[in-house]
C-alpha cells in the first residue's frame, strides 16, 4: 500500500488545501442586494432564537426533565454561579493552556517537518512516508496507548493535542512551499536575493495562504483532541468539570461545558479568519475587496 | 563579474565562444557578442533557435558549457511575464533586492518614471497587463544596471499598449544608458527600437544590421523577414 495516495488521504488533503479559486460560498451571497443584507442577518438568527425559546418553555412546563436537558436559563444561572466561585474560569484557563501548549508543540513540529519536506526531496524521502502512515491512524484510536505512556496527566493531553495539530500544519506547509511559482524563485535570484531573503520575501509569503489554512484546521483538531483527552481523565479543566458533573447528574454543568467548548471553537475559528484577512490582504480570496 | 572589467570601457557585456547545451543538444555554439553601454540591441530569430537560452546564460541563470561572459555588475532582467510578487505592494516589488538606503524613495522615483507614481501602495492584482510590465521595467531600472535583458517583454500586450511601451522603453534607456539586449520575434519592434539588430540561427549570430549614422532604421523589414525565412514576395492586394 502506498501511504500517500489512498483515496481517504486524497480527500483529506483536498479538504485541508487552501482554496485556489475564489470561494463565493464563504461570503455573503453575490446575489443578495446590499440593502437586503441586514434583514437576512436578522432572519438567520430567528430559528436559533425560536429553538431556545421553545426549549426554555418546554423545560419550564416540566415536559423536559432537568436531568435530560435543563432549561437554558438554568444553564445561564449555573454559569454565573460557577464564574463567581472562580472554578469555571480556573478550569477554562487550564483547558486553554493545554490547548495552547499542544498547539505550540504540534504546530512547530508540523511546520519544521513540512518546511524540510517542502524544500528537499531527500527530506521527503526520509520523512513523508512515515508521517503519512502515522496520519492514516485515526488519532483517537491512540488514546489507550497514550494513556499507558503518560497516564492521564498533562503529558497525555498535550501529546494528543500536538498530534492532532501537527498533521494539518505539516501537510499545508509542504503543499504551500511546493505550490510556489518557480518563476518567482528565479526572479529572486535575478534580483540578487540571498537564501535567507529568498525565504523571507518569496517562499514564506507564497506558502502563507496554505499554512494559514492548516492553522485553521489544526485549531479544530486541537480542540477535539483536548475534549477527548480531558474526558477520558483529568483533575482539572473543562472536561473534568463535565465528568465531575456527570457523577452528580448535574446536566446543567454538562450542557454549560458543551456550550463553552462550542463558543471557544467558534472564537478560535474567527481568530484564524481574522489572521487570514490581515496577513493575506494581497490575496484576492481574502483581502478587503473579497468580503463584504 | 570582476570590478576590473569596468576598464573594458563602455562595454555592458562581452561574450566570447559561448556554448550552451541541453544534454547532447547544443543550442548555442561558440557564440560571440559585445554590447556597448547605452547600446540598444535587438535579437531576432525564429522560435526555438535559442534566444531565451542566450538571455538566460547572460543573466547567469543557467550554467554554460564553454566560453566566457564578461558582464560588469548584475544584469537586470524583464521577462515575458511580469513576475510581480502578489503579496508585495508595488514599491516593495520595485525595491526587491535593492541594496542601499531609502528603498521606498528610490522605488517611488522609479515608479514615477514609468507613470505609476500614484500607485506605490497598490497591489499587483489591481494592475492591467501593461501597467504590470511597467512595474517590472521599474524594478529592473531602479538597480541602475549596466546590462538590461528583455525577453519578449511586450509580446503579451495588445498592439496599442505595446506601442506605448516602445516609446517608454526608448525614453528610459536613453536616460539610464544601460546596454540593452531585447529578445523579440517582432521585426517591427526590433526596427523601431534597436541601434543594432542581430539575427540568430544555428546557435550563432548569423547576421547583424546597424542603424545608419543618421539614426535611420538598422535594416529593412523585407530584408529581415527574408533572413528569418519568411517569403515576402507575396504581393497582398
Ligand atoms: N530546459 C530545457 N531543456 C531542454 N531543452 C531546452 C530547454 N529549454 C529550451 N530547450 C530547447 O532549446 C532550444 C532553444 O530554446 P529557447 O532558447 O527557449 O528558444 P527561443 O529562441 O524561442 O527563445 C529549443 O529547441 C528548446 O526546445
Ligand atoms: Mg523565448
Amino acid at each position: 500500500m502506498d501511504g500517500r495516495v489512498s483515496n481517504v488521504d486524497y480527500v483529506i488533503q483536498q479538504e485541508y488545501r487552501a482554496p485556489t479559486t475564489p470561494a463565493p460560498t464563504r461570503h455573503t451571497s453575490a446575489i443578495a442586494k446590499p440593502g437586503v443584507k441586514p434583514n437576512l442577518i436578522v432572519l438567520s438568527w430567528i430559528t436559533p432564537v425560536v429553538l431556545i425559546v421553545v426549549w426554555e418553555a418546554l423545560a419550564q412546563a416540566g415536559w423536559l426533565s432537568p436531568q435530560v436537558l435543563p432549561a437554558p436559563s438554568k444553564v445561564l444561572r449555573t454559569a454565573w454561579k460557577l464564574t463567581l466561585s472562580g472554578s469555571l474560569l480556573n478550569d477554562l484557563g487550564v483547558s486553554l493552556l493545554r490547548a495552547a501548549a499542544g498547539f505550540a508543540i504540534g504546530g512547530s513540529i508540523g511546520f519544521i517537518l513540512g518546511t524540510l519536506v517542502g524544500f528537499s526531496r531527500i527530506a521527503e524521502a526520509l520523512i513523508d512516508r512515515s508521517v503519512q502512515m502515522i496520519r492514516a491512524i485515526p488519532f483517537l484510536a491512540l488514546v489507550p496507548l497514550v494513556i499507558v505512556w503518560f497516564g492521564v496527566g498533562e503529558g497525555q493531553k498535550i501529546f494528543l493535542v500536538s498530534l492532532g495539530v501537527a498533521f494539518p500544519i505539516y501537510i499545508n506547509t509542504t503543499l504551500g512551499i511546493r505550490q510556489i511559482d518557480p518563476k518567482l524563485v528565479e526572479l529572486g535570484r535575478v534580483q540578487g536575493l540571498s537564501t535567507l531573503q529568498l525565504i523571507r520575501r518569496i517562499i514564506l509569503p507564497g506558502a502563507l495562504p496554505s499554512i494559514l489554512t492548516g492553522v485553521r484546521y489544526s485549531l479544530a483538531t486541537a480542540w477535539l483532541a483536548l475534549v477527548v483527552a480531558e474526558t477520558v481523565g483529568a483533575q482539572s479543566g473543562l472536561g473534568f468539570l463535565a465528568m465531575d458533573a456527570r457523577e452528580f447528574l448535574r446536566t446543567d454543568v454538562i450542557v454549560l461545558t458543551i456550550v463553552i467548548y462550542a463558543l471557544i471553537g467558534v472564537a478560535a475559528d474567527s481568530i484564524a479568519r481574522l489572521l487570514e484577512r490581515k496577513l493575506l490582504a494581497w490575496h484576492p480570496n481574502y483581502g478587503k475587496g473579497a468580503r463584504s | 563579474m570582476s570590478p576590473t572589467s569596468v576598464t573594458s570601457s563602455e562595454s555592458a557585456v562581452t561574450v566570447s565562444g559561448l556554448t550552451r547545451a541541453y544534454g547532447p543538444r547544443v543550442v548555442i555554439d561558440r557564440l560571440d557578442l559585445r554590447i556597448g553601454r547605452g547600446e540598444f540591441v535587438a535579437l531576432l530569430g525564429e522560435s526555438g533557435c535559442g534566444k531565451t537560452t542566450l538571455l538566460r546564460a547572460l543573466a547567469g541563470l543557467d550554467p554554460i558549457q564553454g566560453g566566457h561572459i564578461d558582464a560588469p555588475g548584475r544584469p537586470a532582467v524583464v521577462f515575458q511575464e511580469h513576475r510581480l510578487l502578489p503579496w508585495d505592494t508595488l514599491w516593495q516589488n520595485v525595491s526587491l533586492g535593492l541594496p542601499g538606503a531609502d528603498p521606498r524613495k528610490r522605488a517611488a522615483a522609479a515608479l514615477v518614471e514609468v507613470g505609476l507614481g500614484d500607485r506605490l501602495d497598490d497591489w499587483p492584482r489591481n494592475l492591467s497587463g501593461g501597467q504590470a510590465q511597467r512595474v517590472a521595467l521599474a524594478r529592473a531600472l531602479v538597480q541602475e544596471p549596466r546590462l538590461l535583458l528583455l525577453d519578449e517583454p511586450f509580446a503579451a500586450l495588445d498592439a496599442l499598449t505595446r506601442i506605448r511601451m516602445h516609446v517608454l522603453v526608448k525614453e528610459l534607456v536613453a536616460r539610464h544608458q544601460p546596454g540593452v539586449l531585447l529578445v523579440t520575434h517582432d521585426v517591427d519592434e526590433a526596427i523601431a527600437l534597436a541601434d543594432r539588430i542581430l539575427v540568430m540561427r544555428n546557435g550563432v549570430i548569423a547576421s547583424e544590421h546597424r542603424a545608419d549614422t543618421h539614426g535611420g532604421p538598422a535594416a529593412s523589414r523585407d530584408q529581415l523577414l527574408r533572413e528569418l525565412g519568411v517569403a515576402t514576395n507575396l504581393q497582398v492586394a
